[in-house]
């Protein structure tokens, strides 16, 4: 299995978050992980991202056969994990194009390949802007200062395009996009689906999933996963909503 | 205590008393006099002590207590490479070399200076006799009050003198380069400059320090920069002295009618240094920019003061300092904006924004204002924060490693004030400074 998550718990400080997380993600398939606010979705993101926030107490991940959780933030991303961020950081100071030709050019000396050149860098990326109908302005400007919300979730697919990653984690990617920026964004994430990359796509809505059909839907809620299904089964949240959840819950763990 | 001090201030008359007989014949009168005004003024006053607000946080008693004697060195092939080498040299300069103190003629380079400009050292403008030495020399930065522009003064020698005839605007910067060689005793610098921008002239002026050998050394700088109506002057300045030298320094920046001065002090070297930066605005539609950069670690100490006088009405000001403070170093920003009684409309904004790199690292900031009229916008902010983890994190999800991330952002901070400076070569050699301390400060938290 590519990625096998087994009875994962993380807490921040004395709470805990994620509650015994159970998930396999073969490669080439694209999960969908929804459910209610402070289910522990985004958590779950971060966790596998390697944001050190979170202090995993117990569980383990394997990503192709690899003990994720031994491993470093920037490791991971070498290794092929991305994680598309809910709330992408402004760093001012620091231009977009040389932040990402740093990065690719990380990953590309981890796996023993020569370091692009700014040139052939920007050979590279005009290409993949094109996808995501960015504009080229964005490239000089520090990377996601004075961006709009719309102009960051777009930016965060862009990075991805670029550092084409085999495992690829998007964190509330649809949220707060208007319909446009949401079927680009939809279109990037589309182009890039492949047998050799993974897709997990982390939402509230199951808007976003008109557009990015997944292979399989789970539903996490008090931090377990409570169903997974195919994809009919993000149409059933969408019209039942999330309080039916509640029942799945045992009992002593309600609030 | 006092005795002490006392013994070294006289160490310094005995120098002043030699220079004086050396150069009783050849000295005009005139500056005989200020040298001698600026030695009672030194003896009055004595090293300043914590006890002064203005040195409350700054301790010059490692300089006080040091027997440091000026020391000539014989120029080289061996020196002249060094100087070559520098990361500051190699630029498209009109430039002046001054090793230890003295003029180095050899090592200078000057081809292709506009009509009329100006462009000597102190010591040849003496013997040359310009009149305009007698009238601006030691006539902005005050010697009565300030100890080590009233010692420099006494032994005002040598440094660079500018003179741009009106309306000359040079394309290339002129270029100061004081270096220090010779790691041999404790040895002493008054290096003292002069740059006269006439009316509606632009100039940048780039002065820059040095050490070739390392070492405990004085550098005592003084820089008067007058800009007539409608004149513009770039001034950077570039303090990078050996890790274990002295640097204390005073730029007065004198801007009339209508006159711009933009200066920039970017300090990464010695053990104790201490900047004073002082823009004065004596005519309406004056602007002063003062921009600065201090980067520490280890047990350094960087003092900034800063003023800005605003002396009339419809003056603006813009100051931004940043700080890098690493290790167990200590920083020091004193912004004072003084806006006399008749400087209405007065339009001045200070901030000074500081990056703690560790946990023992120190800064005092505190601005200063002194606001005498009734129609003025002033304002002024200062912060003090460490490297956000969250693009920390974001970096490093990307691929890129721990002190990587940590150095971008960083670097990223300090650029905004290396930015400033609008000569391309200097930027760039700005930034390889930067990273080359900030490695050898990574270098030694690994050691």
């Amino acid at each position: 299995m590519f990625l096998e998550i087994k009875n994962l718990h993380a807490n921040v400080g004395n709470t805990e978050i994620l509650k015994g997380i159970d998930l396999e993600v073969g490669l080439g398939e694209v999960h969908a992980i929804m459910g209610p606010n402070g289910s522990g979705k985004s958590t779950l993101a971060q966790v596998l991202a390697g944001r050190d926030v979170y202090t995993v107490t117990e569980g383990e991940v394997l990503y192709g056969g690899k003990k994720l959780l031994d491993m470093a933030p920037e490791d991971r991303a070498r290794e092929g994990i991305f994680l598309a961020f809910q709330y992408p950081v402004e760093i001012p100071g620091v231009n977009n194009t040389y932040f990402l030709r740093a990065a690719l050019n990380a990953a590309r000396k981890h796996r023993g390949e020569e370091e692009l050149d700014a040139m052939d860098f920007l050979g590279l990326i005009r290409e993949k802007m094109k996808l995501l109908e960015m504009d080229e302005t964005l490239l000089n400007r520090p990377v996601n200062e004075g961006f709009s919300g719309g102009e960051k979730k777009r930016n965060e697919i862009f990075q991805m395009a670029v550092l084409e990653p085999k495992l690829a984690i998007m964190d509330e990617t649809d949220s707060g996009l208007d319909i446009d920026a949401l079927r680009i964004v939809s279109q990037g994430v589309n182009a890039l689906r492949s047998e050799k990359r993974s897709i997990i796509v982390v939402t509230h809505y199951q808007r976003l999933l008109n557009y990015i059909v997944p292979d399989y839907v789970h539903v996490l809620s008090g931090g377990r996963i409570v169903k997974s299904g195919g994809k009919e089964l993000a149409l059933e949240l969408e019209e039942k909503g999330y309080g039916w959840l509640d029942e799945t819950v045992p009992a002593g763990e309600r609030a | 205590m006092a005795f002490a001090v006392k013994q070294s201030e006289e160490l310094y008359l005995k120098s002043f008393r030699e220079l004086e007989k050396s150069q009783a014949s050849s000295a005009p009168g005139w500056l005989a006099e200020l040298r001698n005004s600026g030695m009672e003024a030194f003896a009055e006053l004595g090293f300043p002590t914590t006890r002064l607000e203005d040195w409350k946080y700054t301790n010059v008693a490692p300089i006080s207590g040091v027997n440091f004697q000026p020391a000539r060195v014989e120029l080289n092939d061996k020196i002249a490479k060094q100087i070559e080498s520098l990361p500051l040299s190699g630029m498209e300069t009109n430039r002046l070399v001054f090793v230890n103190g003295r003029y180095a003629k050899e090592l200078s380079s000057l081809d292709g200076l506009a009509e009329g400009v100006k462009f000597t050292s102190l010591s040849e403008a003496f013997k040359a006799g310009y009149g305009s030495l007698e009238v601006h020399l030691a006539r902005y930065a005050d010697f009565k009050s300030h100890a080590f522009v009233a010692l420099n003064t006494a032994f005002m020698e040598e440094g660079g003198f500018i003179e741009i005839p009106k309306g000359v605007v040079l394309d290339k910067p002129l270029h100061l380069l004081f270096v220090s060689a010779g790691a041999g005793e404790p040895s002493i610098a008054y290096p003292r400059n002069l740059v006269l921008a006439g009316r509606e002239s632009q100039a940048t002026v780039i002065e820059t320090y040095a050490s070739l050998d390392g070492g405990v050394y004085f550098t005592n700088a003084v820089t008067e920069v007058v800009a007539e109506e409608g004149a513009h002057v770039d001034y950077v300045k570039v303090q990078r002295e050996s890790d274990a030298a002295f640097h204390v320094a005073t730029v007065l920046g004198y801007a009339v009618r209508n006159a711009g001065i933009e200066t920039n002090s970017l300090q990464f070297g010695a053990r104790l240094g201490r900047e004073e930066v002082i823009t004065v605005l004596d005519g309406e539609g004056a602007e002063g920019i003062l921009a600065g950069l201090y980067v520490t670690d280890g047990r350094q100490l960087l003092d900034n003061h800063t003023t800005i006088d605003h002396a009339q009405p419809h003056c603006s000001s813009r100051e931004f300092y940043k700080g890098i403070l690493d290790g167990q170093s200590t920083g020091v920003f004193n912004g004072k904006i003084l806006v006399r009684k008749d400087a209405q409309k007065t339009d001045s904004k200070q901030s000074d924004k500081n990056l703690l790199l560790s946990e023992s690292a120190t800064i005092n900031t505190k601005p200063q204002l002194e606001i005498f009229a009734d129609d003025v916008k002033c304002t002024h902010g200062a912060t003090v924060g460490q490297i956000d983890p969250e693009a920390v994190f974001y970096l490093r999800s990307r691929g890129i490693g721990r002190e990587e991330a940590r150095s971008l952002l960083t670097v990223a901070f300090a650029n905004e004030i290396i930015d400033r400076v609008k000569f391309q070569p200097l930027r760039v050699r700005l930034k390889a400074a930067l990273a080359e301390k900030m490695a050898a400060g990574t270098g030694r938290k690994e050691a």
